[in-house]
């Protein structure tokens, strides 16, 4: 079972990772997704199949239109959102202690 | 390798508990927020104003690639030296409301320190919102360099 890499490659790619921020605020059909696009639909498609495959994003009919939205008890998705923000603190704070090992004080 | 870093954020909850381990004595973390000069080389940030006591406030200002100014303040509630910040955070300009930041530092060792950050968003979903800034820019900054890559293409 290799999950795990199809996840990393899922959201490897900008436009799926797009796709999963767009859907991560509400559910949407294919159609209100690929609207979002300037890529041809089919091409959009091919990417929510991905994403569905790797259970990224879950489908849901209701009547007769296909919902997509984040399959939220997939933790790693989360853990990949928060990853940037994680990163942004942690590159402050690698810089604060590089900082401070050479501080002198003033007086 | 274990994380220095780590962000702690349940699912449907209006908080982040942020917590880092420093290779520092806890008054040289604490002077790290304490000193504007200090403040503006690790945030990466100009400091306007910092008054570090209780009913004082700060000002930070960065400056985007684009030359644009963003502003940031807040107001102190708490200031015990070596020991805790409380201060309320807001971004301007922007539809992010304010956030509640409780700072607390503590000795490890007599080398060592750490760092707890805990934020209190206003609704679970403005602090998602916020969480999820730094994938959306980075997101953007992806955008923008496959559109400036595209662009000189066409020009040929």
């Amino acid at each position: 079972m290799n999950l795990r890499r199809d996840v990393f490659q899922a959201i490897a790619d900008p436009t799926r990772r797009a796709i999963l921020l767009l859907v991560a605020s509400q559910s949407m059909t294919a159609g209100a997704i690929a609207a979002n696009f300037d890529t041809a639909r089919p091409t959009v498609s091919k990417h929510l199949q991905i994403l569905t495959e790797c259970e990224l994003l879950k489908q849901e009919q209701i009547g007769r239109e296909v919902h997509y939205h984040l399959n939220a008890a997939n933790m790693k998705v989360v853990a990949d959102f928060l990853e940037p923000f994680r990163q942004l603190w942690d590159n402050r704070f690698n810089k604060l202690e590089q900082i401070m090992k050479s501080y002198k004080p003033k007086n | 390798m274990e994380k220095k870093t780590k962000i702690n954020a349940e699912d449907g909850k209006q908080e982040i508990v942020i917590t880092r381990e420093f290779d520092l004595p806890v008054a040289l973390l604490f002077t790290a927020y304490v000193e504007p000069e200090i403040v503006e080389q690790w945030m990466g940030t100009k400091v306007l104003k910092l008054e570090n006591k209780r009913h004082g406030s700060y000002q930070f200002q960065t400056t985007d690639p684009k030359g644009n100014k963003h502003n940031f303040n807040g107001t102190v509630h708490e200031f015990e030296p070596d020991h805790k910040i409380t201060r309320t955070f807001e971004m301007e300009n922007t539809t992010f409301p304010v956030q509640l930041e409780y700072l607390t530092f503590a000795p490890l060792t007599m080398h060592t320190s750490q760092l707890t950050m805990h934020i209190v968003y206003k609704s679970v979903a403005d602090r998602d919102n916020m969480l999820k800034l730094p994938f959306a820019q980075g997101l953007n900054m992806a955008h923008n360099r496959l559109q400036e890559i595209v662009s000189k293409l066409n020009k040929r």
